[in-house]
């Protein structure tokens, strides 16, 4: 049996983390669509505390983020480093405890959330018990892919590798430092840092997030997935080198972004503005990179829906990557901070770029983890890409307008030096476009529903399938 | 702004971590072949093999074997 099992990869839990990359992409945008129904008609649940809004929101951002996001990370990386390093995980026994320790991470924030219990930081809510296990987790994910890494059978390490292996650390170090808390009960702690200490942590964590689970990650997915799909090497090699080095050595400090204008010291401000600035310049290259990896065979994106999939992230990504330095800009700053620009900033990123690249990806892998050819319904996949499209562009669009709407109109003045609009008057003229955001994430939603039809069709007629290693390293 | 005095000091020794790091990949010539990885995951071929046939189950008489494909003499 251990010959059977050194012989073959360990596709196990890549398909279960690809399974509940699925299931939690339904459970996160289910609670996106509650509470945009909730700022819609504030009394559309029943009046108790846990179906609060201001408890429900971190449960849908965590949910997202760190459940379907993070499962979407797992999978894709335990698979891609397996097949690119031609041998199997360094530890089985790990994998699985990744997989298990993530899930109970999970099922607790879902648990914990709702019932109150939080640090307040957002991003990182949960309290210090769940703190530890995430930690405890995130250590055996970083010895089983830096131990599959280490006894590679190919001499080169790939350059997905290399982004998932920097998402990886860097997730650690910045989990460690901003979740220091001092317990005061199980389900109570204060954060180590005061005021607005505490605010720059919190901001170096949340960008950092964002560039490294965020973006450093799933680009380690582009850089596997674009080119296989598309049966193609991406569009230039060395350009993908430079864009990991560039991205990595300058992402650290934009955090200051995100208190522009607070009690942050301004020099520490224009730092944050500045570094996002540069940021533009590697994100470009990567985008460009992974889309001109079609060069010569745009064809192709006609008649495959998962190529569509995962060049459109790039596309979003590349406009959330291009938006986002301009919004750390202070003066453009001042208008839109607060708004909810910002919100359909996130949500360009989010649904744009990080759902549809790992959907795409997980289309990709469902067939191959359950012996099949293709996805038991192409056409399916196809209707799945509309109606996520149309759902984005509705949510974002509707979000930018209302942004710049509300901006506008918190900003204005009177002759006399009086504020022309009243608060409320902003909220009401936002209202009918929280009723569009709605419709949109709703399609959103509706589409992973397609999506859970699609991988159960597949899977219900398939088997679990473990891959043989090949026996020579694979060569050009 | 005492929160800086361990951020600033824990960025630089990241960045040279990572200085190390590409010092580290460049020497032992991780990028001496700016071509062939890109084709090399290609060569991979990662698609699911067909289940194996049952043995139990005849050949079926729908598919006749194509004399092309007729194998010996």
């Amino acid at each position: 049996m251990a010959t059977t099992a050194a012989a073959t990869f360990n596709y196990k839990v890549v398909r279960q983390f690809s399974i509940m990359t699925v299931v939690w992409g339904i459970v996160g945008m289910l609670v996106g669509v509650v509470i945009a129904a909730q700022l819609l008609w504030p009394e559309i649940l029943p009046a108790v505390p846990w179906l609060s809004y201001g408890r429900l929101r971190p449960l849908h951002t965590n949910a997202v983020i760190f459940a379907f996001g993070g499962s979407a990370l797992f999978a894709t990386s335990y698979y891609v480093v397996q097949r690119t390093c031609q041998v199997r995980l360094f530890s089985d026994a790990l994998a699985a405890f990744t997989f298990w320790g993530w899930n109970l991470v999970i099922v607790l924030a879902a648990i914990t959330l709702p019932l109150g219990m939080t640090t307040s930081k957002e991003y990182a809510e949960l309290e210090w018990p769940i703190d530890i296990l995430i930690t405890l987790v995130w250590v055996a994910y970083a010895v089983v892919f830096f131990g599959t890494i280490a006894k590679r059978k190919t001499p080169h390490i790939y350059v997905a590798n290399w982004f998932f292996g920097a998402f990886i650390l860097t997730v650690a170090l910045l989990h460690v430092v901003n979740s220091a808390e001092i317990p005061v009960t199980l389900t109570k702690s204060y954060s180590a840092y005061p005021g607005v200490q505490d605010a720059m942590v919190q901001w170096w964590y949340g960008h950092n997030a964002v560039g490294f689970f965020l973006t450093a990650g799933f680009l380690g997915m582009m850089y596997y997935f674009v080119p296989k799909q598309a049966g193609r090497p991406v569009y230039s090699y060395r350009l993908s080198v430079v864009h990991f080095w560039a991205l990595i050595f300058t992402y650290m400090w934009a955090g200051p972004h995100h208190l522009h204008y607070t009690a942050l010291p301004d020099w520490t401000q224009s730092l944050g503005m500045l570094f996002s600035l540069i940021l533009l310049a590697p994100s470009w290259g990567g985008m460009i990179n992974g889309i001109m990896t079609l060069s010569g065979a745009w064809h192709k994106l006609r008649d495959d829906p998962i190529l569509k999939f995962l060049i459109v992230s790039l596309s979003f990504y590349g406009m959330s990557t291009f938006e986002g330095p301009m919004m750390s800009v202070k003066t453009v700053n001042a208008l839109s901070h607060y708004t909810d620009w910002t919100i359909g900033h996130v949500h360009s990123g989010a649904l744009g770029w990080v759902a549809f690249i790992s959907i795409g990806s997980i289309y990709y892998l469902i067939p191959r983890m359950f012996g099949k050819e293709q996805m038991y319904s192409t056409k399916l996949i196809n209707a799945h890409f509309w109606i996520g499209t149309l759902g984005v562009v509705l949510y974002i669009a509707s979000m930018w307008i209302a942004g710049v709407m509300q901006g506008l109109m918190w900003r204005a003045v009177n002759p006399d030096g009086t504020l022309t609009y009243a608060f409320v008057e902003s909220v009401k003229s936002t209202y009918p476009f929280y009723a569009i955001r709605l419709a949109g994430g709703t399609l959103f939603f509706a589409g992973m529903l397609v999506m859970a039809y699609n991988v159960w069709k597949t899977v219900a007629g398939g088997r679990a399938y473990e891959a043989q290693i090949p026996a020579a390293p694979a060569h050009a | 702004m005492e929160i800086l005095m361990p951020l600033i000091p824990m960025s630089v020794a990241l960045v040279a971590l990572i200085a190390v790091a590409f010092w580290w990949s460049v020497r032992s010539g991780q990028f001496d072949d700016l071509e062939g990885p890109a084709h090399r995951i290609l060569a991979d071929d990662d698609r699911a093999a067909p289940p194996p046939p049952d043995p139990n189950e005849a050949p079926s008489a729908l598919t006749p074997i194509k004399p092309s494909e007729r194998r010996g003499p």
